[in-house]
């Protein structure tokens, strides 16, 4: 997804990226920055191969040294859309290609985390691509304790592996739940059962068919 | 043992190894004990399994998944107006502040922005949601070391913010009351005096507890250098809150972030304590909730006027981007990573909820305790379920 890209500007708080972007050097693949002067959010998009190392990088030489999170995104259109809409009305095919968010990228899963400075309270986003034959990335576990537990969940919602993690138990569901909840392809079975009906109820409002209107 | 004869040497050195054997024999045998999920001291369907040497904890690991309601799924197929009701629901005492780092994610995506009027009282409940739900902590703190009266008093005491968040919004737990771009209504005629006098109440109860548990001298020896959390430990798992600056990492999102909401606007003061241990934790929370009161007086003294809705279109779409939007909520620092495609809902919300971290350091922070310090440390780190299992 080509999106707009702020130029670094020395001095600004923006330069942060610049430092990231030096520090791991061939690691980056892709970075993208947003937000209002001073309050700058970054996001950078690393090899999957340097994923550990790069945490490791950020915590060692630039003081990243809090661990927020750590998730993934699985990139690909729901094929059931999002089960609001009327069951009166044919529905239009869902376009099934998938676009990566912020730092772009080519697979259909991602990891992604966040590292804070908490002496600078500069935050950023990190990715990875997922391989979508391997399904594994490399485990924090050795750099951020923390990261356990995430990894865990992600693993059992979307079902990508972190190679090196010592116990990948499930979270949530019992061991013997059979797929990947998070998974875009995995059904809201309430919604294909019984169809929401919120969408269908909706009457027109008194007064105005417009869709433009502030509070009153 | 130079002064024993050979006898007496051998004797004592074969006491010593079957005293040995005994401790190898205890440790391979063992005790497991099963603490809940039905359990008076986890608060809810928290289940703590941990092993034990005799009174020493060898090895504990809580178990989740009691209570999770798969929110991150289910938000995929809410349109933006409706996930506030959803996330109201992650952390129970403290609603309103749930929906206020969502709603301002989903501001920033739209590039819009409260009235400031909106603002300020978005942080006032926000402060709200505080008190209401940390003074049920440290009565809540009582129980668990048996002291039964401070638990009556917060109760009590809960009651008349609770009142003002349902005279506010209409709802006593769940208000569902931020919108994307302002608020559902404004103050009720009233409230305002009604509320100093609360937080003038409230700041007495504090006063109560401060002098029902902090001077007593049980509650001191249960909690001083009991669960004492390192530092460096406590950032790489991720404490935010309470239990960070417990660990004397000052940091509060609420002075240390931009975001459109009212707190950079008063002076007030981030409380730290640089021990680390239970007791440093429950004082920090003791001092925070006093601190909110005086939040909520300094706002009310400047709330401006105006409206409470900015200009925003009936059907609400959030185009296409990422946002990440994090607040100190009463549990510590709960974010939202709010994808968008441009349409009526989010593409995926990640929600980094903060029970879920603090809680993730139990395994290592439970080895080597003894059993009674289980509960303390457990109460200490402050948990609500549906903030760790969403």
């Amino acid at each position: 997804m080509p999106l707009p890209q702020k130029p670094s500007e020395k001095g600004s708080p923006l330069s942060s990226l610049a430092e990231i972007a030096a520090v791991l050097g061939d690691a980056v693949e892709e970075t993208f920055e947003k937000g209002p002067e001073g309050n700058v959010d970054t996001w950078v998009r690393v090899k999957t191969s340097a994923w550990r190392e790069v945490a490791e990088t950020l915590r060692e030489k630039l003081g990243y040294d809090y661990f927020c999170f750590l998730s993934a995104i699985d990139w690909m259109p729901s094929p059931y859309g999002r089960g609001e809409e009327d069951p009166t009305v044919e529905r239009e095919p869902i376009d099934p290609t998938i676009r990566q968010g912020y730092a772009g990228g080519s697979t259909r899963m991602q990891v992604f985390a966040r590292l804070v400075n908490h002496r600078t309270h500069h935050g950023v986003t990190l990715k990875a691509d997922v391989p979508d034959d391997a399904m594994t990335v490399d485990s924090w576990v050795g750099v951020f304790a923390g990261a356990n537990w995430h990894e865990r969940e992600t693993h059992e919602m979307f079902g990508i592996n972190f190679a090196g993690h010592p116990d990948l138990r499930n979270m949530y569901l019992p061991s013997d739940f059979e797929g990947h909840p998070l998974r875009k392809d995995f059904p809201l079975l309430a919604r294909i059962v019984k169809p929401w009906p919120g969408i269908v109820d909706v009457e027109p409002l008194p007064g105005g068919g417009d869709d433009e209107g502030g509070a009153e | 043992m130079t002064m024993l004869g050979d006898r007496q040497q051998l004797a004592y050195i074969a006491s010593q190894a079957a005293d040995a054997r005994v401790n190898v024999e205890l440790e391979t045998e063992g005790m497991t004990l099963n603490i809940g999920p039905q359990h008076p001291a986890t608060h809810g369907t928290l289940r703590i399994i941990a092993r034990l040497d005799g009174e020493q904890v060898l090895w504990a690991e809580p178990s989740c998944g009691y209570m999770h309601r798969g929110y991150e799924k289910l938000t995929e197929v809410r349109t933006f107006p409706q996930v506030t009701a959803l996330i109201n629901r992650i952390d129970w005492l403290g609603s309103f502040a749930n929906e206020v780092p969502f709603i301002l994610a989903a501001e920033q995506l739209m590039g819009i922005e409260a009235p400031p009027r909106a603002q300020w009282i978005r942080t006032i409940l926000f402060e709200l949601s505080r008190i209401a739900n940390v003074s049920l902590f440290l009565g809540d703190l009582g129980v668990q070391l048996g002291a039964i009266t401070p638990v009556f008093f917060a109760f009590r005491d809960r009651e008349y913010v609770l009142n003002l968040i349902e005279g506010a919004t209409g709802g006593r737990f769940h208000p569902n009351f931020d919108r994307i771009g302002g608020l559902k209504d404004d103050l009720p005629a009233g409230w305002i005096d009604e509320t100093r006098a609360v937080m003038r109440k409230m700041r007495k109860f504090c006063d109560e507890i401060e002098g029902l548990l902090f001077g007593n001298e049980i509650f001191e020896a249960r909690t001083r250098g009991i669960g004492v959390i390192p530092r460096d430990v406590a950032l790489q798992y991720g404490l935010s809150g309470a239990n960070l600056r417990g660990s004397g990492v000052d940091w509060d999102l609420r002075r240390d972030q931009k975001l459109p909401m009212a707190w950079d606007k008063i002076d007030w003061k981030v409380w730290t304590h640089p021990d680390g241990d239970s007791y440093a934790r429950c004082w920090i929370r003791l001092q925070e909730v006093r601190e909110s009161t005086f939040i909520v007086e300094k706002l009310l003294d400047s709330l401006p006027s105006g409206p409470v809705m900015a200009k925003v279109p009936r059907i609400i779409k959030v185009p296409e981007g990422e946002a990440w939007v994090a607040t100190e909520n009463p549990l510590g620092e709960m974010g939202y990573y709010v994808v968008s495609k441009g349409e009526l809902g989010p593409f995926r919300v990640k929600i980094r909820s903060a029970s879920f971290n603090n809680i993730s350091i139990v395994p290592w922070l439970l080895k080597g305790v003894y059993v009674p310090d289980i509960i303390t440390i457990l109460a200490s780190l402050y948990f609500i379920l549906g903030d760790i299992d969403r």
